[in-house]
């Protein structure tokens, strides 16, 4: 198959598969009819091109071919009606236009009622049309694991009722949150997996574009989309020779500006639509990615949003970098009260940032004492070394006590 | 779609235990009431037509090696044991849900288990 066919067929996939859903009521169904039917149009539109309107054609095919299936089950099973809708045919009537379905999919993919593992394993691979093996691997479980939770997931919302519909108004804004977080989930595996998980982090982007395309009024959905933009488009500067560089060092030459700049163009849609009503988690976490794209941040206005997040997500995380950019601002001191108060002894980060902190304020013997304590807590080998170097140039600085201000 | 809501008091203060009935005041007391009567006049609800004793006076039943053996109280912890019950015909799961967070229990420190039926 040719690129742009792959390319359309991709694009194509999750559309045509949850207007087949909505139709049928049935995911098993629907994702027969339409693999069928995009078999049908690999061999047809390479020999008659592709059609001026491809999802419209692929709907119809897969919904033929569904009516065909359930008319010979029909038969064969003797039941006693006949499926009353008229005999389709393989020449379609092509109509331009289907309603897009894609956000009840969604909805109904990461209902609560379904296990966090099963929202995005079932969004992956509805919406996204990833194989079951590529999501296992993305997500290091076997193969029949993951199949398994598939076919556990469907059984469920079938066997308990969860609705095909994007919930009313009273549920929307709890129901997107848990959607924004499976999307948000998706990208983070895929950028933490780095180079394997390109695939994760694209398919992360696509459905959080499609998000913003169908909830335009929803200020969130468009936080998340920026913050993702934000994030990416640091990806080839954070690594140097396979070891971790810190933002704070990265070469900004290696930023996606291109990026960035649609980052920040999505972002200000997002505080545009949020006006009036307090800002949410993601937008400013967009928000604040986007400060840190300056040469010179604020970090006045980074801690202040990191105090709003803090207050909306009660997160020590979030706290443990509102002082990050509070020792930026107003010294290490400053940023050490704060993390002092904070109940994280079993994560590595805060031991980190901890030692970052006694270094710039020369207390070098605390600071190893704080850097082993993370090491001793660190899980991710790339982040191992970073630990290490940084211990090892604590030992430097010993020796030489006039390098051990700045930072 | 037919549906079982299994009702789990949980910590809720009811009835049973006098001394937590008393702390709550009077207006909570008959909103817990009104609750109840407005949940069992919702169409599509089929209230239990029993009411069950509370798990305190429950007694679980095992047979091992032929010998049956009978220990006091509930199949699960006392706080996570079965309270009351009640029946929901619904159009979906949301429906259901939506039913079963305005039983008291779900707010005061209970939970609710929303159970489909098998289709006869």
């Amino acid at each position: 198959m040719n690129g742009s066919l792959e390319r359309t067929f991709r694009e194509e996939w999750g559309r045509v598969l949850a207007a087949l859903i909505g139709f049928l009521g049935d995911f098993d169904r629907a994702e027969e009819a339409t693999q069928e039917a995009f078999a049908i149009a690999a061999q047809r539109w390479a020999r008659d091109g592709t059609p001026t309107h491809p999802g419209a054609w692929l709907v119809t095919t897969a919904r033929n071919r569904a009516i065909n299936r359930l008319r010979r089950e029909r038969t064969l099973a003797a039941k006693t009606r006949l499926l009353e809708v008229p005999h389709a045919s393989e020449d379609q009537i092509e109509t331009s236009t289907f309603p897009d379905e894609r956000l009840e999919l969604i909805f109904t993919c990461c209902h609560p009622a379904l296990a966090t593992e099963a929202q995005v394993a079932l969004t992956l691979r509805t919406l996204g049309g990833l194989d079951t093996d590529a999501i296992a691997q993305a997500f290091l479980v076997s193969e029949p694991t993951m199949s398994q939770r598939l076919v556990r997931a469907k059984r469920k919302i079938k066997a308990a009722g969860i609705p095909f519909r994007v919930p009313a108004e009273h549920l929307l804004a709890e129901r997107l949150a848990a959607v924004l977080a499976v999307v948000y989930l998706i990208f983070n595996q895929g950028y933490s997996t780095r180079s394997s998980g390109r695939a994760l982090v694209a398919e992360a982007l696509l459905l959080g574009r499609a998000l913003a395309e169908l909830m335009p009024e929803q200020a969130e959905a468009h936080g998340l989309l920026a913050l993702m933009l934000l994030h990416d488009s640091r990806r080839d500067a954070r690594e140097h020779e396979g070891e971790l560089v810190l933002l704070l060092d990265q070469d900004r030459t290696r930023w996606d500006w291109t990026q960035i700049a649609e980052g920040r163009i999505v972002l200000d849609r997002a505080v545009t639509l949020a006006k009036g009503g307090a800002a949410g988690i993601y937008v400013l976490q967009a928000a604040i990615s986007s400060l840190h794209v300056e040469q010179t941040p604020d970090w006045h206005e980074i801690a202040a949003l990191y105090g709003e997040l803090a207050r909306l997500t009660g997160s020590p995380v979030v706290e443990l970098n509102r002082a990050i950019a509070v020792a930026e601002e107003l010294g290490a001191e400053a940023g050490l009260t704060i993390l002092d108060r904070l109940a994280l002894e079993d994560f590595h980060y805060l031991h980190a940032t901890r030692a970052e902190l006694l270094r710039r304020l020369g207390r070098t013997a605390e600071a190893r004492a704080a850097y082993e304590r993370a090491l001793a807590l660190v899980h991710d080998e790339a982040e191992r070394r970073l630990l290490q170097r940084r211990l090892g140039e604590l030992a430097v600085l010993a020796r030489n006590p006039a390098a051990a201000h700045g930072g | 779609m037919k549906f079982m809501l299994l009702i789990h008091q949980g910590a809720t203060p009811t009835p049973n235990d006098p001394a937590a009935w008393a702390q709550l005041s009077p207006e909570e007391q008959n909103a817990v009431y009104a609750d109840y009567k407005a949940i069992n006049e919702t169409p599509g609800v089929t209230p239990a037509d029993v009411q069950m004793q509370p798990p305190e006076m429950a007694s679980t039943v095992r047979v091992q090696d032929g010998r049956t053996l009978t220990t006091d109280g509930p199949f699960v912890e006392m706080k996570e044991a079965l309270g009351g019950y009640l029946f929901y015909e619904a159009d979906d799961l949301d429906a259901a849900i939506e039913l079963a967070s305005r039983i008291p229990a779900a707010r005061m420190g209970g939970a609710i288990e929303v159970r489909p039926l098998v289709e006869r």
